[in-house]
């Protein structure tokens, strides 16, 4: 019996060797982002952005000597921990991926974290994910982000607002670790520079009517309304609400507020209103809409630029630890994305391959300037954006 | 100037918005209320009803407008309304047939019927979702404002601003219009006269040979326009979300035992009595007040009793304190 054992045992080891040398040469990336929900509208063109870098990577002749990188898709619906935590554990588990490039939303993000990715030892960067208590969280060293910490968000809009002269403002948030995250960050350095919140409210995603949390922020005052919310959720409620009540002229919108869906829905309505989300305007940012518009869609889009910077780093991490396990190739991102080393722009992916493979130092740019600091977190560019005709132009990077 | 200021600043945030939501709930609770009355059972399909009424309503709509039908200043919606009612008549018939005539014929208890209209709400509420989708739908056009925000401050030089929406005084155009109708034809008409007569006392009706069924038939038909355009105006002046319909069912049921169950004008009372009860209650009123009080009074918090979140809590505190201290409601109906 115990022989019998011992050779089933032998052989399930063998056949699970010969599977995996047969997979070699594929590896699998989940791209888990929130392709229903909240965010519906931005995820396509992150998808995109990450896709297209993965196959520039493909196109160079894919990581360690040949093994092509296959995208994943997984739904993180933005809101639902459970159902994305579900998601992230059939890509693992099931599709076998390697890395995860994801989530968008701040809450399912550290779910999957804690959930999906500690337990089974697999990296993710996040583009899009910019709650400050990320920057905190437990990881083992298995993530990243490509977008900003919040904490810097706050710290830029007081700039801004400090700029237009703007003293009392009164805040909303979607109500979530994303919300909660950006406003209270936002009233910490708002304060310190001598501003005053009105207040600061939450509202419920996915109701009919804002009326009422209106009602509330237009008898606490304030020049500005800043809305911290999602663009297809409550945030554009909010500012419907506001804009018909004429509580609110003016309103100041963080990233998750901007994106093509206000121009369509408001247009003209929202002239004056300002924002800003994570961008740059170095020549990585230029580079990577010429190569997006050449593959169809949208660079300008909210994170597609992070999006497609968190991908292209998976590949090249694996590519210089010459392994596709997280616990080897996690180690260095921080190393590829900083300075010293060889620039690297979108559309130099081969050549930062080629780089490694002769051992030189490469500095990950990208399509948003990349620069790690700290937990592995991005240290923060922004684009401010105002409206102008009913469209979103910019005023300028910062 | 100042009494003024703050009168416009409550009557833009309160009184406006409570008179539209307030008609809203008292169209959704006399429907609730004539099921009761009438069927003597509590239709829990009601909102569902009303998501479906909407739902038809929305696709017709979508159908005028890529056919280049307007109404000019008002919404196209109202065109489409008398086909929504005819299609929810259809189906509210439809489910009469099929599913509560079974039950009414074997005499079940009415708490029988309450589970049996539990069914028909997860029915349509999936119907609702299959053919629309769960999302937010806008089918509002026309103009959006009868006065906006902008030209009242300008027209008056006040430093608060009142807005109306056209939506909003459709809606209290229609719940006053439709009201008239319906209290006309159950006072003044040999049908509603036959249906008042039965919901008092079924057997005596009976007795005076008036034909149940009809009854029955009629009795669903109103309930189909009521929901329909109580659905229709809730979209038309905030937005159409199979979701939120369903959680109007609360506020209905409440506005309906708070006026007394089964009478109609206690219907429309409740349905204000709890638009209004909400809106005041979730209402910040530090602006009022600054106008009002002397500057040394001015307060600094916010004066809101409960946050706006709590706002479906306030619907259910009432309908408590009304079942405890008096279960047949302000108007005399029924006791639950």
């Amino acid at each position: 019996m115990k022989k019998l054992l011992l050779a089933s045992a032998a052989t399930a080891l063998v056949a699970g060797a010969a599977l995996a040398g047969s997979h070699s040469k594929e590896v699998k990336v989940g791209i888990v982002l929130g392709f229903t929900g909240p965010l519906e509208s931005i995820t396509p063109g992150m998808a995109a952005g990450a896709e297209l870098a993965i196959a520039e990577i493909n196109a160079a002749g894919g990581v360690i000597d040949g093994t092509m990188v296959t995208p994943v898709r997984g739904d993180s619906t933005c809101v639902d921990a459970a159902a994305a935590t579900a998601a992230a554990e059939r890509l693992v588990t099931s599709e076998g991926v390697a890395a995860i490039m994801g989530a968008d939303c701040s809450g399912v993000t550290g779910a999957i974290l804690q959930n999906v990715a500690r337990p089974n030892g697999i990296a993710m960067i996040s583009p899009s994910a910019t709650s400050p208590a990320l920057s905190t969280a437990e990881d083992d060293g298995l993530f990243f982000r490509t977008a900003p910490s919040d904490a810097r968000q706050g710290v830029v809009m007081t700039e801004i607002l400090g700029e237009r002269g703007i003293k009392e403002v009164a805040v909303t948030y979607t109500n979530n670790d994303y919300g909660k995250g950006l406003a209270d960050s936002f009233q910490a350095a708002f304060e310190a520079a001598g501003g005053k919140v009105t207040l600061s409210a939450a509202h419920e995603d996915g109701k009919a009517d804002y009326s009422a949390e209106v009602g509330a922020l237009a008898a606490a005052g304030g020049e500005i309304l800043v809305v911290a919310g999602y663009i297809d959720q409550g945030g554009s409620g909010v500012i419907r609400a506001a804009l018909d009540s004429g509580a609110f002229s003016t309103f100041m919108l963080p990233d998750g507020m901007v994106g093509t869906g206000l121009e369509e829905r408001f247009g003209a309505e929202l002239n004056g209103s300002f924002g800003q989300h994570p961008g740059t305007d170095s020549n990585g940012a230029a580079a990577f809409q010429a190569a997006a518009a050449a593959a169809g869609f949208d660079g300008t889009q909210a994170f597609a630029p992070e999006s497609y910077d968190a991908a292209a780093l998976i590949a090249l991490a694996m590519q210089a630890a010459g392994s596709t396990n997280a616990k080897d190739w996690s180690s260095k991102v921080m190393d590829l994305a900083n300075a010293p080393g060889e620039p690297i722009l979108p559309g130099e992916l081969a050549k930062a391959i080629q780089l490694i493979k002769e051992g030189k130092d490469i500095d990950y740019v990208g399509a948003s300037a990349v620069e790690l600091i700290g937990p592995g977190e991005s240290a923060g560019n922004y684009r401010e954006i105002e409206f102008k005709d009913g469209k979103i132009s910019t005023v300028k990077y910062r | 100037m100042d009494l003024l200021n703050a009168f416009v600043a409550l009557a833009n945030f309160v009184l406006i918005p409570g008179l539209a939501y307030g008609s809203q709930l008292a169209l959704g609770a006399l429907g609730v209320t004539l099921v009761y009355g009438i069927l003597r059972f509590s239709n829990f399909a009601h909102g569902d009803t009303m998501a479906f009424g909407t739902m038809a309503v929305i696709l017709i709509t979508w159908w005028f407008q890529s056919i280049g039908i307007h109404l000019g200043p008002l919404p196209t919606a109202l065109l489409a309304l008398p086909f929504g009612i005819a299609i929810t008549a259809a189906v509210m018939i439809f489910t009469d047939r099929t599913v509560y005539r079974f039950y009414r014929k074997k005499k079940s208890d009415p708490v029988i019927l309450v589970m049996v209209s539990l069914g028909v709400m997860f029915i349509m509420n999936g119907v609702v979702r299959f053919i629309i989708g769960p999302d937010d739908q806008s089918f509002a056009d026309g103009e959006r404002f009868l006065i906006s925000a902008r030209t009242f401050k300008q027209m008056t030089g006040l430093q608060e601003a009142l807005a109306i929406r056209t939506s909003t005084a459709i809606t209290v155009v229609t719940a006053v219009l439709v009201v008239a109708v319906l209290f006309w034809f159950l006072n003044k008409t040999r049908t509603g006269k036959s249906m008042r007569a039965f919901s008092d006392n079924e057997d005596l009706a009976l007795l005076s040979g008036i034909n149940p069924e009809r009854v029955v038939i009629v009795t669903w038909l109103i309930v189909a326009a009521l929901t329909t355009i109580a659905g229709t105006l809730y979209g038309l002046d905030k937005s159409f979300k199979p979701f939120t319909y369903f959680q109007l069912l609360l506020p209905f049921f409440a506005a309906a035992i708070v006026g007394g169950l089964g009478n109609p004008v206690g219907a429309i009372a409740g349905g204000f009595v709890i638009a209004f009860s909400e809106v005041t209650v979730t209402y910040a009123w530090k602006k009022v007040a600054t106008y009002t009080l002397p500057e040394s009074m001015a307060p600094d918090g916010l004066l809101q009793l409960l946050s706006t979140d709590y706002k479906f809590a306030v619907s259910f505190g009432i309908l408590l304190i009304v079942l405890l201290f008096k279960p047949t409601g302000l108007f005399q109906g029924k006791s639950v």
